[in-house]
């Protein structure tokens, strides 16, 4: 046999009905609008009671250790509250859809993805932006790298860079050239900088860790 | 992107209700990769959102017993620094750490990434194309258009796009199995038959209810798994999703193959199990001859389209090169 896959993975999930599912999610529904009590529900075989939706959500967190409280619409990406709510511009708006790497961020000290990430599920976090990576005046070793090997040229996925560099650095990422370039490879860089941000990255890492 | 409502329940039984309760057009979300992205595109289009964060009975990582077991919501790059995954089952840290980017796998959950949807173009780009994933009964502007990414195997009239994800492909090798949960009840489901080729009902990805939540991933302790790879080929190095991937596993006794497990990524609707590419090899030793025999077994009854049959060749080396690499880690 070639085909190396004989069972009917296109069978009906478990004999449930997508008409059972709606029945049952039809009357969980009026149980908990009427407030009928838990036996009800705990005979259905789940004793919780349903989560509300809101269509505003009240979302309380930390940028560069200031404390942000704002009302947000669901749809906000962390990268647009930072923007165009906090006028913090330094993480950019590259691809908007996590492939290029120029809206890094921090959230509770992890790189991630700032256009992709819901900005209601910030709640409580402490996020770090390129703003806050500098001691007041003085740079960050990575941002001073980035000016010792000119790591750039435009400068538009930079931020980006230098966020996602430190995090690689603080991962334990940063051990060859090698390891950067992979640990890096989702931060784009359409000037080509390469040789520079790897260069700038090895050379920070050993004044972080020094 | 349209506008949704949104609601984040704190425990899994909340979850189950909140799903229960909100009916047709509704979401999970976790770490929000791929259903964000899509919310992006118009391609999702939910009505409500449930953000299933909070549950923390779905964070859980015990790889120290007889099973592993690997929460729903526990985040890709986590699961990929885990020692026991990276000491006994290499295929399975290397699929995680050759996915995506850093910044995706910290936010990804391995839930998710398992429901991770196509990345075929029309799929995602929308209108004029037609989609019978996206659109049913629209059409496949694939399978006569530019489908040198999509499926060989497991496709229909209906749709060939491919299935993204590397972790299932591992998982599939180690015979994972997925424990989920919903209104009546808890249930455990091989791998194999998480995901469902495109038949005539594109649309319908996996073979999950839409109250049901995937609460873990177990993986059964075994032997096979020490000496394995995941190897991934991609159009660049690094960050790129998977031309051809094969995630190999192999325990040599007594200088024979005692136990071989071979799949397959980037060519199928579904991950792919090459069982009778495994066949071939139990009983003979391993060598360059009997892992390209494999590979070439491993893509017999391909289907290719129009831009995609450079895929048997490659996809056979992609195979033997993955069984030798396996078979030095023994």
């Amino acid at each position: 046999m070639t085909t190396d896959r004989q069972d009917d993975v296109n069978s009906d999930i478990s004999g449930l009905s997508r008409r059972d599912v709606l029945k049952g999610g039809t009357a969980l529904g009026v149980l908990a609008v009427t407030g009928i009590d838990s036996h009800a529900l705990a005979q259905i075989g789940n004793p919780s009671l349903p989560a509300a939706f809101r269509t505003e959500i009240e979302v309380s967190f930390r940028v560069n250790g200031d404390r942000s409280s704002l009302a947000l619409d669901p749809r906000s990406s962390l990268l647009d509250v930072l923007r165009d709510q906090l006028g913090l511009t330094g993480a950019k708006k590259g691809c908007d859809h996590g492939q290029c790497g120029a809206c890094t961020v921090h959230v509770d000290g992890r790189r991630v993805a700032s256009c992709m990430t819901l900005a209601v599920q910030i709640d409580d976090l402490d996020i770090t932006t390129i703003e806050g990576l500098s001691e007041g005046d003085d740079l960050h070793p990575m941002q001073q790298a980035f000016i010792d090997h000119d790591a750039l040229q435009c400068g538009y996925c930079t931020p980006g860079q230098i966020m996602a560099g430190v995090a690689c650095v603080r991962e334990e990422h940063a051990g060859s050239p090698q390891q950067i370039r992979e640990y890096m490879s989702g931060n784009l860089c359409r000037c080509g900088a390469y040789p520079g941000i790897v260069a700038a990255i090895a050379d920070a890492a050993r004044a972080m860790e020094g | 992107m349209k506008r949704f409502d949104y609601a984040r329940p704190a425990d899994l039984g909340s979850a189950i209700a909140t799903l229960a309760a909100a009916g047709d057009g509704t979401r999970l979300v976790a770490g929000g990769t791929t259903l964000f992205d899509l919310m992006k595109l118009d391609v999702e289009t939910p009505g409500r959102l449930v953000d299933i964060n909070g549950l923390a009975e779905l964070r859980g990582i015990d790889t120290g017993g007889d099973e592993l077991r690997l929460g729903a919501l526990v985040r890709m790059a986590d699961a990929a620094e885990d020692t026991r995954l990276k000491a006994d089952f290499p295929l399975l840290s290397e699929a995680l750490w050759k996915a995506a980017s850093q910044q995706l796998r910290n936010m990804a959950s391995l839930g998710g990434n398992l429901l991770q949807r196509t990345r075929c173009a029309y799929f995602r780009h929308g209108e004029p194309f037609a989609c019978n994933k996206r659109n049913p009964g629209s059409g496949c502007a694939a399978i006569d258009g530019a489908n040198r990414s999509h499926a060989f195997f497991g496709g229909s009239d209906a749709c060939v796009a491919a299935y993204p994800g590397d972790f299932a492909i591992a998982l599939i090798a180690m015979d994972a199995v997925i424990d989920v949960e919903g209104a009546k009840g808890r249930r455990s489901l091989a791998i194999a038959d998480l995901h469902r080729q495109p038949g005539a009902r594109p649309h319908q990805d996996a073979n999950l209810s839409p109250d049901e939540i995937i609460v873990q991933i177990r993986i059964p302790a075994n032997s096979v798994g020490r000496a394995s790879t995941y190897h991934k080929v991609r159009d660049r190095e690094s960050y790129a999703f998977a031309v051809v991937s094969t995630a190999a596993a192999v325990r040599i006794e007594d200088g024979v193959v005692a136990d071989v497990r071979i799949a397959l990524g980037g060519v199928a609707t579904v991950p792919w199990r090459a069982r009778s590419a495994e066949q071939a090899l139990i009983g003979r030793r391993l060598d360059a001859e009997t892992a390209a025999e494999a590979g070439r077994i491993a893509f017999e009854g391909a289907a290719p389209l129009n831009h995609n049959s450079f895929k048997i060749e490659l996809g056979a080396n992609v195979v033997r090169d993955a069984l030798i690499i396996a078979a030095g880690r023994a």
